[in-house]
């Protein structure tokens, strides 16, 4: 299968503001974690995050939005990444063809609720942050920005929703049904979600480990990123510049627990197997697997049974966690790591899996520790989230 | 120690929403998890916040609840040798 | 040839008591509140205590609206769970959300958490049917349901999956409706009695439910429709809707005249119910139209609600008085329309046919 054409790309993480800043961290080593600064918490002094270190009022002012506006963070890191992907596709008009968004996001703009929620009965000119917390808010307000007006529709499936995304958009556009997707996700830090991870006893007091025999769990991150998705046709008839082309994708279930994953990452299995199927990729061909890779000791342990499932008695391929750089975006994630990937493949690169140490004890997997050039016409993505959603992307060189 | 320990089923029963289930009904030496109670790991998340919210006692690694939460004998003598409050 | 898409189930929690019943039947309209509470199925029959002292409202909906709808379909499995919600499981967001607020985020527990993710619904609902089928959830106001709804149509044409549950599902939950209420989205006290078919206030009268809908690629006994076609529109101005609806009937070889009845989403806001009154006094005055929203109330998935109903019609060909807006009527009704939208954005159109 020839794959649905990526022509644009945008995004903003707390390792770079644009495509390019992101890359030249990513091969250059630098983290973006650190402690947190834009929220108040009891926990600043145990948790680190990969924080975007732009305020509210910055991010405003970026956007030129109005001073009676009511974007919640997440909303404006969404509209920044989905501005740049559609100006990196080069489009000019956006109704022109057939053209939604999928956007993604798990908490949307919890961070305007959980700042305003006892204060809206006395100060009416908060009032107007209410409608923030609809799941579709950030959606509607993107749309807005880029003045779509049609299809749009979010997903929420925890921390593979933006992988969700995706897919989505590709099937849109191999049904026929839509000419144009931009597909994507965002997903602010919030007190609701670093108090959430912190019940479930997962958060790493340090930096993330992926993979590592010692990880102790994850960092969590905020971030947004889009994808411009495009049909084949429209990208004939506009001459325009293929990045580089979803080739597979699948989405399973692992149910098995409401947070956990199974012991034989049975879900991650099923997905991955789903996603060559679409593609018609062998695993063999895969040349770099961007991992879910959080560093909770589940994941790690579940995933890593998963990829040793589909590979059977072949060598897993070179493959990394990219959030010791950025932390765990949540429903952003697999729309970051899918930027990352399609980097990967243009400039034929494997990015380090930092900090990892020692091997984990239950099987014999390395991660690649180091930057490594190679040719890659492949990268199998994986995102998984909680209620056992597990999905994998495929990336390939147009 | 009785009162300690009649004081943990009750607050396992309402904490964890146990409504068929009477203080009577838990005897002290049942397994809490697995083929006992029938608890399971967010459970035991919930009940290591009672310890840290009645009884002073942080634990800082999920995995050190397994020992404790063997059952009601095992968390009350755990908790009356720990507790800071 | 691509598959075709039939209701084969349906099974609906509402403000109305639409399980146990035949239909709408006991339907009554409640003028006189403005947060309408769900009718409680016997939730003991469906779920064991174990197995719910964990769950939502919503959650517990959820899974009986699709027990009831498979157990109508009389299927034991399916391929995938596709479910639309707007604000999720919002009484545990806010158990959470006060949590940290009160207790300065201390001595939290993971509960309310988990049940306030959006995917929730869905996940359990695989959880208990071991479902490890695809599985989406998706949240986009009045258009979540639709999501799913266009989901799970591309599923079964492109042969990726032959047995689908969907569904759209929403709750109340006290603190929101209060804001709400302050947003000025629901009724205020004194605007009451409501009238839906001829607002003179603004905000609407607030509902919740479930409806889950067992949807295949085959026609059987229990068959209640065909979904023919589902679209998805972010915005329209009002002059816009009616070019947009012709346009969508005729992709489907059809026109106004075609159709036996449309089902509109009047939801007695006075602010933008003009998008479904220029269309009942215009374009379809020929046609019968319906309405729903005065018994399911509104809310984000109540158009889930408005599909059970117009599947319910296809398949027994009757009316309830009840939901009629005009005195029009068709010797049979083959084909449906369904058309929904909330303050001018988030328009669907949904078409079946019997």
């Amino acid at each position: 299968m020839k794959g649905v054409a990526i022509t644009g790309m945008g995004i903003i993480s707390s390792i770079g503001n644009s495509v390019e800043e992101n890359y030249i961290s990513l091969i250059e080593n630098k983290i973006g974690i650190s402690r947190i600064e834009n929220i108040p918490t009891v926990h600043a002094d145990v948790i680190k995050v990969g924080e975007i270190k732009k305020t509210n009022e910055e991010l405003v002012a970026e956007l030129q939005l109005p001073e009676n506006n009511n974007f919640s963070r997440t909303a404006m890191i969404g509209t920044l990444a989905a501005k740049q992907a559609v100006e990196n596709a080069g489009i000019t008009s956006i109704n022109e063809f057939r053209t939604g968004l999928i956007s993604a996001t798990s908490v949307g703009g919890m961070d305007m609720t959980e700042r305003h929620y006892y204060d809206y009965f006395e100060k009416p000119e908060l009032v107007k942050y209410i409608t923030c917390h609809d799941g579709g808010d950030v959606a509607e307000k993107i749309a807005e920005e880029l003045g779509l007006k049609g299809m749009v529709t979010t997903i929420s499936t925890a921390c593979s929703s933006a992988a969700n995304s995706i897919m989505l958009g590709a099937r849109l556009i191999k049904t026929g049904k839509l000419d144009r997707v931009i597909v994507g996700g965002a997903d602010a830090l919030a007190k609701f979600t670093i108090n959430g991870f912190k019940t479930l006893m997962i958060l790493s007091d340090d930096y993330n480990k992926p993979f590592d025999n010692t990880r102790k769990g994850l960092n969590l991150g905020e971030a947004a990123a889009f994808l411009v998705l495009e049909s084949d046709e429209i990208v004939a008839k506009q001459n325009k510049k293929v990045l580089a082309r979803v080739s597979g994708y699948g989405n399973a279930n692992d149910a098995f627990h409401q947070t956990a994953s199974s012991e034989n990452g049975e879900g991650a299995y099923l997905a991955m197997k789903k996603a060559f199927e679409v593609s018609g990729l062998k695993p063999s061909q895969i040349d770099y697997i961007n991992v879910h890779g959080t560093a909770t000791p589940n994941n790690d342990l579940s995933e890593g049974r998963a990829l040793l499932r589909i590979y059977e008695n072949e060598k897993v391929p070179d493959f990394s966690s990219t959030k010791p750089y950025t932390g765990h975006t949540l429903a952003a994630a697999a729309a970051i790591e899918a930027v990352y990937s399609v980097l990967a493949i243009q400039n034929n690169v494997v990015y380090p899996n930092l900090n990892f140490e020692i091997p984990m004890e239950e099987f014999d997997l390395t991660p690649q520790t180091t930057l490594k050039n190679k040719t890659i016409e492949h990268v199998l993505s994986n995102s998984f989230g909680f209620g056992g959603n597990c999905s994998t992307l495929i990336f390939s060189k147009s | 120690m009785e009162a300690l320990k009649e004081e943990l089923k009750n607050k396992i029963i309402t904490t964890l929403n146990l409504e068929d289930i009477a203080v009577e009904d838990i005897a002290d030496n049942d397994p809490l998890f697995g083929d006992g109670l029938g608890l399971d790991s967010i459970d035991a998340l919930e009940l290591i916040v009672i310890l840290d919210k009645d009884y002073g006692i942080k634990l800082v690694d999920p995995k050190e609840g397994k020992s404790i939460f063997q059952s009601i004998e095992t968390m009350a003598s755990y908790i009356s040798a720990n507790r800071t409050k | 040839m691509s598959k075709k898409t039939y209701i084969n189930g349906v099974g609906c929690i509402s403000t109305q008591k639409t399980f146990d019943t035949v239909f709408l039947e006991e339907a009554v309209v409640n003028h006189n509140e403005n947060v309408l509470a769900i009718v409680p199925p016997a939730y003991k029959e469906y779920i064991s205590p174990a197995a719910s002292r964990r769950m939502a409202k919503g959650v517990k909906n959820g899974i009986v609206a699709s027990a009831l709808a498979m157990k109508d379909a009389n299927v034991e499995n399916v391929d995938a769970i596709i479910t639309g919600t707007g604000l999720g499981c919002i009484e545990d967001s806010e158990k959470f959300l006060k949590s940290i607020l009160d207790n300065n985020e201390e001595f939290l527990t993971p509960t309310s958490f988990i049940q306030s993710t959006h995917n929730t619904v869905g996940a359990q609902i695989a959880l208990l049917q071991q479902c490890k089928g695809y599985n989406f959830t998706y949240v986009n106001g009045a258009v979540s349901f639709e999501s799913a709804l266009l989901d799970a149509k591309m599923q079964i044409e492109e042969n990726e999956a032959n047995s689908i549950l969907v569904g759209g599902v929403d709750e109340n939950g006290d603190y929101t409706t209060s804001l709400f209420k302050l947003a000025g989205r629901i009724k205020k006290e004194n605007d009451l009695p409501s009238n839906v078919l001829n607002a003179n206030s603004t905000g609407v009268v607030y509902g919740e439910g479930a409806s889950f809908f067992v949807l295949e690629n085959e026609k059987k006994d229990s068959t209640y429709a065909e979904i023919l076609d589902v679209e998805i529109k972010n915005s329209l101005e009002e002059n816009e809707v009616e070019e947009a609806l012709i346009l969508f009937l005729k992709s489907n070889h059809l026109e106004i005249t075609d159709l036996d009845a449309v089902v509109l989403g009047f939801d007695g806001n006075s602010d933008s119910d003009s998008y479904y009154r220029n269309l009942s006094e215009n374009a379809f005055v020929k046609t019968p139209q319906l309405y729903y929203k005065h018994l399911s109330g509104a809310y984000d998935t109540a158009s889930a609600f408005a599909l059970w109903m117009a599947s319910k019609i296809l398949k027994t060909q009757e009316i309830p008085e009840i939901i009629k807006v005009n005195s029009v009527v068709k010797p049979t009704y083959n084909t449906i329309l369904l058309y929904n939208q909330l303050n001018g954005k988030n328009h669907s159109f949904t078409l079946l046919s019997k």
